[in-house]
């Protein structure tokens, strides 16, 4: 299987990403929203890329996001990380929702207007585990309402709308999920969290308690465990990891930059970067490959909703993520040994300091110790897949 | 079987309810079995009979009700005994 992105895709992608990369500096040191780059792939109608032609969007695959992502990524990782999870809120929409006469319409106007999608799954006192709510959707007649304590929603305060998950009802297990669309006009927002961290600080993923009502047909008709297992857990990994790896390509390209500057100053002589070079081009091809891979999987899997849900596709999915969040830390080390003090300056051609703090999120969104305590709980029965091609 | 899996349910299967009142159709997981307790379950399950549940089995259809796991120990069996 060969993965493909049209030309055209990629060339509105640059243009948003020469955006994004202008104003990159300042949405970090400020903890702002990316609003020039988010305005500008609304003005190149990338939010809706990935919605069916048949629906106003562009049938995009997830691997023609992907790339999108690590085009943003090489430019300004919070602008790509909001359209990086904008995508797989879009893509729990497109996967679960397509049937259903109100998403329909809904991923209509997400084309027609260019929305952006938010997405709170974390509330106070789950500890960590979207797979679990404390808090219940009530249902009154055709109506239904919400409140919840959620502690991070990423672009809160900038989405035009947000896909939130709770209880299914009043008396339902803290498993028994559903997820329901609300738009902005919906719900209010109360500040209760400042999101100031230390990197990925455009995201602006402040903590707000969530007071909404709509319709009950908002409400996504799959049980949010299956929306988890078969569109939002896999497309997290891949799109974050498609982030990432954009991140780590640029900080290779800037100490390749740095090298080839010092080989340039002294021909004849190897500059002491070149052999580090070297080794961070090997990690950034394993990270490569390694999204690739569970890219060609997820698609190959896209179709049979039995293998997205099965235990081979989760432990291949979490260890995606694992190596790709875990490697791109490496990468940028070494790229700021190569780049040496001008690395760790901040505004040099060789700055990492951005890199390095916005990759250390990569490890703590979702946890790799949880990933890996499900991983290994799935090992106890799951067999290990043998094969090198198959 | 079923009252065999009913045991092993009821002790590995964390459900915030009694398994007396969970039907052999319905759904485990909106009675709140959780991913990790299913495995658990699975574990019980392959001790108990003494079978171990090929991949394609490992998914949640296979695990979805008492019913649902009656099937899949019943084929797994019949495939031991046949195999014996």
């Amino acid at each position: 299987m060969t993965l493909t992105v049209g030309k055209g895709l990629t060339e509105r992608a640059e243009r948003v990403s020469a955006v994004a990369a202008a104003h990159a500096d300042d949405v970090d040191a400020k903890g702002r929203f990316p609003r020039e780059a988010v305005d500008a792939m609304i003005a190149e109608r990338l939010l809706s890329i990935q919605i069916p032609v048949a629906l106003g969007g562009e049938d995009a695959s997830i691997s023609e996001i992907a790339e999108v992502c690590s085009v943003l990524g090489q430019a300004c990782s919070a602008a790509a990380m909001v359209f990086a999870m904008h995508h797989i809120k879009l893509s729990s929409l497109v996967s679960h929702g397509a049937g259903d006469a109100w998403h329909s319409t809904f991923m209509r106007r997400i084309a027609s207007e260019q929305l952006l999608l938010a997405s709170a799954t974390t509330e106070g006192g789950i500890g960590g585990n979207l797979r679990n709510s404390i808090c219940a959707i009530e249902i009154d007649g055709d109506t239904c309402r919400l409140t919840k304590d959620a502690t991070v929603i990423s672009y809160g305060a900038h989405a035009d709308a947000i896909l939130i998950t709770s209880r299914a009802h009043a008396d339902a297990a803290s498993t028994d999920q559903v997820m329901t669309v609300f738009t902005k006009d919906q719900y209010t927002l109360e500040q209760t969290h400042v999101w100031d961290t230390l990197g990925m600080r455009g995201t602006c993923s402040d903590g707000w308690l969530f007071k909404g009502e709509a319709p009950k047909a908002q409400i996504l008709p799959k049980p949010f465990a299956e929306i988890a297992a078969q569109s939002m857990l896999a497309t997290s990994h891949l799109l974050w990891s498609a982030v990432w790896y954009g991140i780590a390509v640029n900080a290779v390209a800037r100490a390749q930059a740095f090298v080839r500057a010092a080989a340039r100053k002294s021909p004849g002589v190897t500059p002491p970067g070149a052999l580090r070079l070297a080794e961070a081009s090997n990690l950034l091809q394993l990270v490569k490959s390694n999204t690739i891979a569970g890219l060609k999987e997820y698609e190959a899997a896209k179709a049979d909703p039995d293998r997205l849900s099965s235990m081979g596709f989760a432990v291949a999915m979490n260890n995606v993520k694992i190596a790709s969040s875990e490697t791109i830390l490496s990468i940028i080390n070494q790229a700021m040994l190569i780049c040496g003090i001008m690395g760790y300056k901040n505004g040099t051609p060789f700055s990492l300091g951005r890199h390095l703090r916005d990759a250390h999120s990569a490890q703590l969104m979702i946890s790799n110790d949880r990933i890996l305590g499900n991983t290994s709980n799935l090992l106890l029965v799951h067999k290990q897949d043998t094969s090198l091609i198959g | 079987m079923k009252q065999q899996i009913r045991d092993i349910l009821a002790r590995h299967g964390g459900l915030p309810v009694p398994m007396s009142e969970i039907a052999d159709d319905a759904d485990l997981y909106a009675a709140g079995l959780s991913s990790f307790a299913s495995v658990q379950v699975m574990l019980g399950i392959e001790d108990a009979f003494d079978v171990e549940f090929p991949d394609n089995l490992l998914n949640r259809k296979s695990f979805q009700s008492i019913d649902a796991i009656t099937r899949a120990v019943t084929g797994l069996v019949g495939k031991t005994e046949a195999a014996a």
